[in-house]
């Protein structure tokens, strides 16, 4: 591992019981880049993401972050990593039964001791940054649903990460809310000086923030590259993904036996 | 092809073993929320926000409840003993009754349906929006911070709401049996007094709903945090909270009396 990649994958596998999810994924993420991992649903994307966060373990190989093996680490090492991490969950994941204050000031109340004076600045501060320094009292309930992925993305950068993930940012999202999230995503990575990693299905949005891209399909990493060169990329699965075509490499219909002998066409009419 | 017979002992004997399983998860889970319990009661302020939510919020259902079963053992037990004269004893039937078993048995089936299933769909609901995933990624144990928690509060709550059960029924046999049917108000009350034990009678009482209170609290967590992540899977888990615990504290109840009223005349 060389010390410029903050993650990496080194030849990892990974299967529920017995249906392989990651078959040999090597990959890395160069420190202060914002990478993309893109894919199809259930290619194993989020799956890569709970591997670096050590919340399951790899079947085959290793994930390095910052120079350690997550997986070799006992339960007191990976929360002190954790702690350097932050991730914004696909829909947010905010406590419901906190106000948005609260819940961005969550962890700092957790793992730190500074007084409440201190932790107002401070999450007055995340706050502005993602433009909802009034939206503190609200509750998670009364707020939109990309208010909600930005006050999200105010909790995982609440305690300044070296690491931020995202799983699926843009999903659902409004286009005004995409431009913001999509900003947002750049801003906070360069401003924190932090590396991040965006799980995510959409094209567009990602390309126009991102450095580097993978493009992960069935488990195995089909193409990477920066945007300009994905986007100039004649690779079958690269071009059905990018322009979004129905039918290519990945197939439209689900496999099943053929049409006409599933419409019992057989006999003489076939 | 197995036959039918062979297919039946089978499945038997997979339900067998899937539920032996699943006793030992919840056992295991049960462990460490005791292991991780430290936290809470150095940080009493979160078992006081979830007492406020699993005690204070079932008040109302267990002071009417009380009132209501307090209200009707009064009349039944006057009916039953003016037969034989005594209807001034009417004050010792309705207080043991309450304190020894109404009290602590029916609290704890109404906190099951109240508290029980509101834990488990809170638990579940957080699971399935990923709040206890996004915890353990904030490097924060969900089960020192979420679960043991609530689990302390309801052990807490139980017997203060089977005792105010009591109070609130034997209130209700005073106003039928004293006010409304006119049995001799010194009677019921000194006659209540000198047979009411402390320790035989008050003391097991609350030990029976401190007792239920831990296995509601618990079932109602581990149903919670063991449901799968879907709208379907957090209903089922209620619906098993709520039997569950019924069953057990009925079951419970059984055992625990027998241990402590046997040969008592």
């Amino acid at each position: 591992m060389t010390a410029d990649n903050l993650v990496e994958f080194q030849n990892v596998s990974f299967s529920y019981g017995k249906r392989p999810i990651l078959k040999g994924i090597s990959m890395a993420v160069p420190r202060g880049k914002v990478v993309a991992i893109m894919g199809g649903s259930g290619c194993g994307k989020t799956t890569m993401l709970r591997l670096i966060g050590g919340q399951i373990r790899p079947s085959v190989g290793a994930v390095a972050v910052d120079g350690q093996r997550v997986h070799e680490l006992d339960a007191d090492g990976l929360y002190q990593m954790r702690r350097r991490m932050g991730m914004l969950f696909q829909f947010g994941a905010l406590f419901t039964d906190m106000s948005v204050f609260d819940n961005v000031a969550f962890q700092m109340r957790e793992h730190t001791d500074l007084s409440e004076s201190v932790i107002r600045d401070l999450v007055l501060m995340k706050l502005h940054a993602v433009g909802l320094r009034g939206a503190r009292d609200l509750m998670p309930s009364e707020l939109s649903g990309g208010m909600a992925r930005r006050v999200a993305l105010a909790r995982a950068v609440a305690l300044d990460p070296m690491l931020i993930m995202y799983d699926e940012p843009f999903a659902g999202l409004d286009p005004i809310s995409l431009g913001v999230i999509g900003n947002l995503i750049r801003r906070l990575n360069d401003a924190l000086g932090a590396t991040s990693i965006v799980v995510t299905h959409d094209v567009h949005e990602s390309l126009e923030i991102v450095d580097y891209v993978y493009f992960v399909s069935d488990g195995v990493i089909v193409a990477q590259g920066t945007p300009d060169e994905m986007r100039a990329s004649d690779k079958p699965f690269v071009h059905q993904f990018v322009h979004g075509e129905e039918d290519g490499p990945v197939p439209f219909h689900y496999p099943a036996s053929a049409y006409g002998e599933d419409l019992r066409l057989g006999g003489k009419h076939a | 092809m197995p036959s039918r017979f062979v297919k039946g002992v089978r499945r038997i004997g997979h339900r067998t073993i899937n539920s032996l399983l699943r006793l030992g998860v919840a056992s295991r889970f049960f462990v460490l929320v005791l292991l991780h319990s430290g936290s809470s009661f150095r940080r009493p302020h979160l078992i006081i926000k979830e007492l406020f939510s699993t005690g204070v919020l079932s008040l109302i259902i267990i002071l009417v409840s009380g009132l209501f079963v307090g209200m009707v053992l009064g009349m039944q037990g006057y009916d039953t003993l003016q037969r034989y004269g005594s209807e001034e004893a009417l004050g010792v039937m309705v207080a043991l009754s309450l304190v020894r078993e109404l009290g602590p048995v029916v609290a704890a089936l109404l906190f099951a349906s109240r508290a029980g299933s509101a834990i488990t769909a809170e638990i579940g609901l957080m699971k399935a929006t990923e709040q206890l995933s996004a915890m353990e990624m904030m490097a924060v144990n969900p089960i020192a911070r979420v679960v043991a928690p609530r689990f302390w509060a309801g052990v807490l709550s139980m017997p203060l709401l089977a005792a105010m059960f009591s109070a609130m029924g034997v209130f209700g046999g005073y106003l039928v049996g004293v006010k409304l049917i006119g049995v001799d108000e010194g009677s019921f009350w000194s006659q209540m007094q000198s047979a009411v034990d402390f320790q035989q009678d008050i003391v097991n009482g609350i030990i029976k709903s401190f007792v239920f209170g831990v296995a509601v609290t618990a079932i109602a967590l581990f149903e919670g945090y063991d449901a799968p992540p879907t709208a379907e899977g957090v209903s089922g888990a209620t619906t098993r909270t709520v039997v569950t615990s019924s069953l057990a504290i009925l079951a419970l109840d059984f055992v625990l009396t027998a241990f402590m009223f046997r040969g008592e005349g």
